[in-house]
Formats: structure tokens, sequence, C-alpha cells
């Protein structure tokens, strides 16, 4: 059997569940005939039919308020941003009324709304955005930022499956770059558990998503000189798994948080003021950050390059580190 | 500005002082290094100088009461803006420093401007006599573990949360490895603080009194560069090596050492040997040699005094009921001290044995784990390689060692007239923590009078 991609993943997910459950439907422009902007729906439009792959207007304030309101009827709908840039355009829905909506009126909204988001291929500042943080900030979501095929299918299948509003940001960037071999039969990637993808003594790499693929890069690096980095794959990021992260932290006594958002209020900084309120005497070395700066992502190939976090600058900060 | 005077630590043992005398009235003006009080310890009387100009405003410990080291004992209200930092407590310096306080410290003989720092903090408190020349905030261990974020002199010691949190359940004084560390400009880090611990310079908190964690073993008197000259070759120290150092040094900086030297006739002792030595070895088939005879005359004198079988900790002295005789071998890079268990319930000829079979194994690397361990007194014999004598380091948690020299045949004075005699000197190197001089030679004319008086028969 070949590998399966991340994207793979993601389609035999949403297919599995709308077989498992006929509650599940999907919306999104250009998911139905097309098969989606980079194919995640393909196929399930001629399989389960157009009640159920609805192709909408490019409206994506139309999409999540209609996601919403079928949820409330009863439906668990999967929103398709063709990018997650545009989930802006879904600000008041999503933090006002779904993330509210069981707190204020015992009405669960069970609704993911997914879409590919991160940079690296070019897309230029309306494509490359990464803007899980906003949401992480609202109480009543779950955001989820899955770095490998097995996580993406598994934990697509668990948001599906919540009965909170769910974002999932898939990264385009590992779309059709990671592949694995994935279990034949059912399985579901628990939300708010991490992972330690890497065991290590020296420091701890916290990372997600793309950005995990290069702490791990630079992991083997280190490993080179002699530095034992423990890398550590939070997946997702409301709810945090803290135990992971201090767990971790106690063990190896320095802590490099790594993300490909930008700086100014991404994970890291709450990461930071985690790890001083709980562990600070486990501490041996300030907590660094490696991020991309504070600036949109550029159209610039090169420009862009400079602007993503990569292996070799994640190592030279683990060296720091270590060494501090 | 509220200044605590607190009693000062008078010498690395000394825990506790007496105030014996004030020397000012509450109200009264004080200047700075004017004397305030008068102090006895177990080591020392002295006359301690105020840490800071200002008013006497209240003193908190009366005369004639005694109280722990670093105890507040009176607060002066400073005039105007003093030197000293915050409420931080300020231990006047030392009058005088004790006499069996080491004044000066490995590495801290003559100016060496780039010894590490340790030399120097510990300097200004060892060996700096005058209290005039000394700073006001003296860098007293205890003070700086209290509050371990600066040191002494008000500077801030560079190191981590987690080295604060190691040092404080450790009970190691971080001020004396300030700048020293290996992070980034001289920070104190993690793998500073494992080694100072696993040094031994820490001591469990039962102790009470922080210890001050002087240089690493493998720290040098010297700046490096004045060690590399001329034609040379770098051999790196095997891992028993290291050991060895880091122990040895940690010994040193444990125990204050004493020596005490005695000599043996072991004339009477040479005869019987080589009287039954050849049926010995038949019958036992196992070699006679002279360490059964020291072993034995070391457990009769550690029945005597059991004091120099014990072990410190803090404030108690632990006495050991067993009686396990650890024993240096030397082997070809290195040294390892396998221990002789319960000497005390061996007859001659099981001392014998287990002697033997510890040394075979010893040099063939067969020991347990558990064969080095637990001894409460140490026997080390340089005569074996034809040394007259040796002074030895303690084996640490022991609190004395003997040593054995060569047995030679000297001229010595019998009933008058001068014999030929089998004679052996015999060294003991005892802490002075646990045991003192009267003691010690006591036992060594004890282990002397076994081995000269030797009843036993041995075959």
């Amino acid at each position: 059997m070949p590998q399966t991609t991340y994207l793979e993943a993601i389609r035999q997910a949403l297919d599995e569940e709308m077989a498992r459950d006929a509650s599940v439907v999907l919306l999104g422009e250009d998911i139905g005939v097309y098969g989606g902007a980079f194919g995640a729906t393909q196929g399930l439009l001629a399989r389960y039919g157009w009640e159920r792959v609805l192709d909408t207007p490019i409206s994506e304030t139309a999409i999540v308020g209609a996601a919403i309101g079928m949820s409330y009827t009863g439906l668990r709908p999967v929103a398709e941003m063709q990018f997650m840039d545009f989930i802006g355009c879904c600000f008041d829905q999503l933090t006002n009324f779904a993330a509210k909506s069981h707190y204020r009126w015992d009405a669960p909204v069970p609704i993911v709304v997914r879409g590919p988001s991160g940079g690296g291929v070019h897309g230029g500042p309306f494509h490359s955005a990464n803007p899980e943080m906003v949401f992480v900030h609202t109480p009543g979501l779950k955001v989820v930022c899955p770095a490998t095929a097995y996580d993406a299918k598994g934990l697509l299948k668990s948001a599906i499956r919540d009965n909170n509003p769910v974002l999932f940001f898939e990264h385009k960037f590992l779309y059709r770059r990671i592949k694995e071999d994935l279990p034949a039969g059912d399985y579901a990637v628990p939300l708010g558990k991490a992972a330690v993808r890497r065991e290590g003594r020296h420091l701890t790499i916290v990372s997600y998503a793309a950005m995990l693929h290069a702490s791990l890069e630079a992991a083997g690096q280190l490993a080179g000189e002699g530095i034992e980095a423990e890398v550590v794959d939070l997946r997702t990021l409301l709810p945090l798994d803290r135990e992971t992260i201090l767990t971790s932290v106690r063990k190896t006594n320095r802590l490099l948080v790594v993300h490909e958002d930008t700086r100014t209020g991404g994970i890291a900084g709450e990461i930071a003021a985690l790890v001083c309120g709980e562990a600070f005497d486990d501490l041996d070395g300030p907590i660094v950050r490696v991020t991309a700066p504070d600036t949109p992502v550029p159209s610039s190939p090169p420009l862009e390059e400079a602007f993503l976090p990569n292996a070799a600058r994640i190592a030279e900060a683990a060296r720091r580190l270590a060494q501090a | 500005m509220a200044v605590n005077v607190v009693m000062p630590q008078m010498g690395e043992s000394i825990f506790e002082g007496t105030v014996t005398k004030w020397l000012k009235k509450p109200g009264d003006k004080i200047e700075r290094d004017e004397p305030l009080f008068e102090i006895s310890t177990d080591k020392v009387d002295a006359e301690i100088p105020a840490p800071a100009a200002g008013v006497l405003k209240e003193i908190k410990v009366e005369a004639g009461q005694t109280v722990a080291v670093q105890t507040v004992v009176a607060i002066i209200e400073a005039a105007g803006s003093a030197a000293a930092t915050g409420d931080a407590p300020v231990a006047p310096a030392p009058a005088a420093a004790s006499d069996e306080t080491p004044a000066a410290l490995p590495g801290g003989k003559g100016k060496a401007a780039a010894a590490p720092a340790p030399v120097k903090a510990a300097a200004k408190v060892e060996a700096k006599p005058a209290p005039a020349a000394a700073p006001a905030i003296a860098a007293a261990p205890a003070a700086a573990a209290s509050r371990p974020a600066a040191s002494g002199d008000g500077q801030r010691i560079h190191s981590s949360p987690l080295v604060r949190r190691l040092a404080r359940e450790n009970n190691v004084d971080l001020a004396p490895l300030a700048g020293t560390g290996s992070g980034a400009g001289g920070r104190i880090s993690k793998k500073d603080i494992l080694s100072v611990i696993s040094s031994g310079a820490a001591r469990p908190a039962a102790a009470g009194t922080p210890v001050s964690a002087g240089p690493s073993a493998g720290a040098a008197a010297v700046p490096r560069e004045r060690i590399y000259f001329g034609r040379y070759d770098v051999a790196p120290m095997s891992v028993m090596r290291q050991k060895i150092a880091e122990h040895m040094v940690a010994s040193k900086r444990t125990s204050p050492h004493v020596y005490s030297i005695e000599e043996a006739d072991m004339t009477r002792i040479a005869q019987l040997r080589a009287r039954v030595k050849e049926e010995f070895e038949k019958r036992h088939e196992t070699k006679l040699t002279f360490m059964p005879f020291f072993l034995s005359a070391a457990v009769e004198a550690l029945r005597a005094f059991p004091v120099v079988n014990s072990s410190v900790d803090g404030n108690s002295l632990v006495m050991h009921r067993e009686i396990n005789l650890g024993i240096a071998v030397a082997l070809e890079a290195g040294l390892i001290v396998p221990v002789v268990k319960g000497a005390d319930e061996k007859n001659f000829l099981g001392l014998q044995r287990a002697v033997n079979d510890l040394a075979e194994r010893a040099r063939t690397k067969k020991l347990k784990p558990e064969e080095v361990q637990d001894s409460t007194f140490s026997i080390t014999n340089p005569g074996s390689v034809g040394g007259l004598m040796g002074l030895a380091v303690i084996n640490q948690p022991n609190v004395a060692i003997l040593g054995i020299g060569a047995i030679q045949k000297r001229p010595v004075v019998v009933n008058d007239a001068i014999g030929i005699r089998s004679m052996v000197y015999l060294t003991l190197s005892y802490d002075h923590r646990a045991v003192d001089g009267a003691i010690a030679h006591q036992f060594m004319l004890k282990v002397k009078s076994s081995l000269e008086n030797w009843e036993e028969e041995i075959l």
C-alpha cells in the first residue's frame, strides 16, 4: 500500500466520518464538483451527494454562519476555508457566537472549520498566514494544528466527533511533503494531548505543525554535536497540554519554543508564562523563542525564506541556549 | 535604613556563638568598624566591629545568650546612605581568624590576580585579620545561602532558578562560585552546581550550616596558561583518577586533618611470622602477611576509642557499631579501598583470608560495589612499596586512617643497650572535628602496644 500523504489523510478522515455518521456534512467554496482547491474533498460529492457536500458562494461569513445554524439542527458540519487567512471574515461568528453558544444558551455548536494555513509555498500575505492565535485567545473554541499524516487524520476525526466548535489548521506546506503508513482501521487522536517526538536531556524544543519538522531536523543536527534536544509536538494549541510541556522542562531545564506564527502574542509567550509560573525553579536558562518576525508573510521568495524559521536558525538558538 | 547585625561565623566548624558583652547601649551612636560586642565561640573569643555607622537601635540577644551563627543580634539604624544593601543581614568581619582555620586555601598563596573567584572570596573571610581593612559585609556562607541571589559584597551572582533551588536543597553556598560558572559570562549552571554537589561539598540539610564550596577537583591553583610551558604531553585523567581527585579534594575540604606518628617494635611478630609462615600457608592455603596483625591491633584500639570509628554528620557524631576496615589497595593506575566488613568478629585467619581475597579481587577488578562501601575506618600501607611512612588523606566518611610504613631493622635502645629490632612507623591522619589529639595519640599507643605484646597463636 502506498504511503498516505497529510492531504490524503485529511480526505480519508472526512470520507470515513461521513460514512460512519450521516449527520456529518461538508460545505465550502469549490469543495464539491472541483474537489477543493487542494483536493481535500476529492470524490466525496460523487459518493455522498449534493445534500451532504455543499458548494457555497464566496462568503466565509455565510459558510460559518450556515454551519452554526446547521449544527443547531443536529448536523455536524465541516466547513472549509479555501485559505485559513480568510477566517478573519468569520471572527464575529466564531468568537461571539460559536464560542459562547453553549456557555450562554446550553446549545452546543459541533462544527469544524478547517483549511490550509502557513507559508513556505510563496503564497504571499493573503495565502500564507497562521491566524490560530486569535482563536486560541477565545474561550469556548478548540484549536488543532497537526504535524503528521497520522495526526491529521486522527485529530480531524476527534474534531468532527467533538461537541465544541473546533478550528482545524492544516499546514499547506505539509500537504504533499509529509507521508507515512497509516493503520488500516478506524482510529482517533485525542484533542489536547501533546506528543514527545524525540527524547533528549539538554533542552526542550516545543513546536507544532510545519515547524515541528524543522525542529526535528535541527535536533538531528544537534545530536551530532552532543546536544540532545527533546522535541515536543503540541498537536492541539487549545486546550494546551500543560503537563507534557512542564514534564519535559522539568527534565531538561531549558526551553526553546518554535513557531511559524509571528512573534507578538504567539503561543511561545503563553508557554513561557506557563513555565515561569509553574516550573520556575526548574529553569537553568532563559526561555528562548524562534518565530517569524512581526510582519505579514512576504510575497518575495527570498524575503519569505528570511521570514520563516528553519532548522539552521532553530539549531543556532538551541546551541546558544544549551551553553547559556 | 536598618542594618541587621548577625552572629558571625568564626570558622568552618563553628555553628554558634555566645554574646559575652555589649560595648554599646541602645541609642548610642556608633562608627562603622567600631567595636560593638564581644563573643565567645568554641574556637575563639573576639571583639566584633559594627558593620555600619549609625545609631544602635536594638539589642536582640543579651549578653550571656548563645545563638546560632547568622542570628540577628542587633539592629543599627544606619546613618545616611550606608553602603550596605537593603535589609540584608550583615555579618561583621571577624576580628581575627582562628588559628585552626586554614589561612591559606589552595591557590590562595601569592597575589595571583587571575586566581579563580572562590579563592578571592574565601580569602576575604579567612585570611584578612584586620577588621578595618575587611569589607563591611563578610562573604559568610550562611548569609549568602539564605539570600543566594546576591553575593556577600552585594554583587549579583549569576545563576539560574534551578541552580538556586538546588543550592537551597543541598545547602550549597553560591557566593564562592560567583563568576566561575560554565554558562555565558560565568553564569553558574546546572552542570556546575551538580558537580559541586557530587563532589561532596554540600551537606545534608540537617547540618543546618551551609558549607562553602571550594574550587572543584579539577580546578588549578594557578591560571591555566601558567600550566602549559616548555614541552609537554596532555593525558586525560581516567574516570578512576577523576574520582580519586574529587574524593581527595572533598575530604581535605571537609575534614581538618591532623597527624599523629608512632613507632612500633615488630620484632616479636616478625619472628612469629617467620616461624609459622610455611606451616600456616600449607595448612590454610593462603599467604601469611603482616596485614592481619595490623588489622587486629586496629580493631583492639577502635574498641578502646570508639570515636575513631565514627562519622561526622553536621552536629552529630555517628558512632558505628560495626568495625569495617577499608584497606587501600594500589592498582596499576589508581587506588581502591575494599572493606573488610565486621573485622571485629573475625579471628586472625578470617582477617588474613579477607585481606588476601579482597586485594586479589581488587587487582583483578572483581570487587562488587558493596565491597567498597560502608567502611568505618581505613588502613593504608605505604610500606608495601617500601615507603618509610605516609600521611594519608582520610577516606570519607571515616574520621581517621592508619598508615603503615615499611618494616625495617633499625638500631634502637632496648633496656639501655642498643639492639637491632624490626621497626615500623605508624601514622594516623584524623579529623579534628571528631577526634582530639589526646585520643589520637592514646589510640596509637594502643595499636603499638597490641603489636609489641602480641600473644595470640595464629596457626
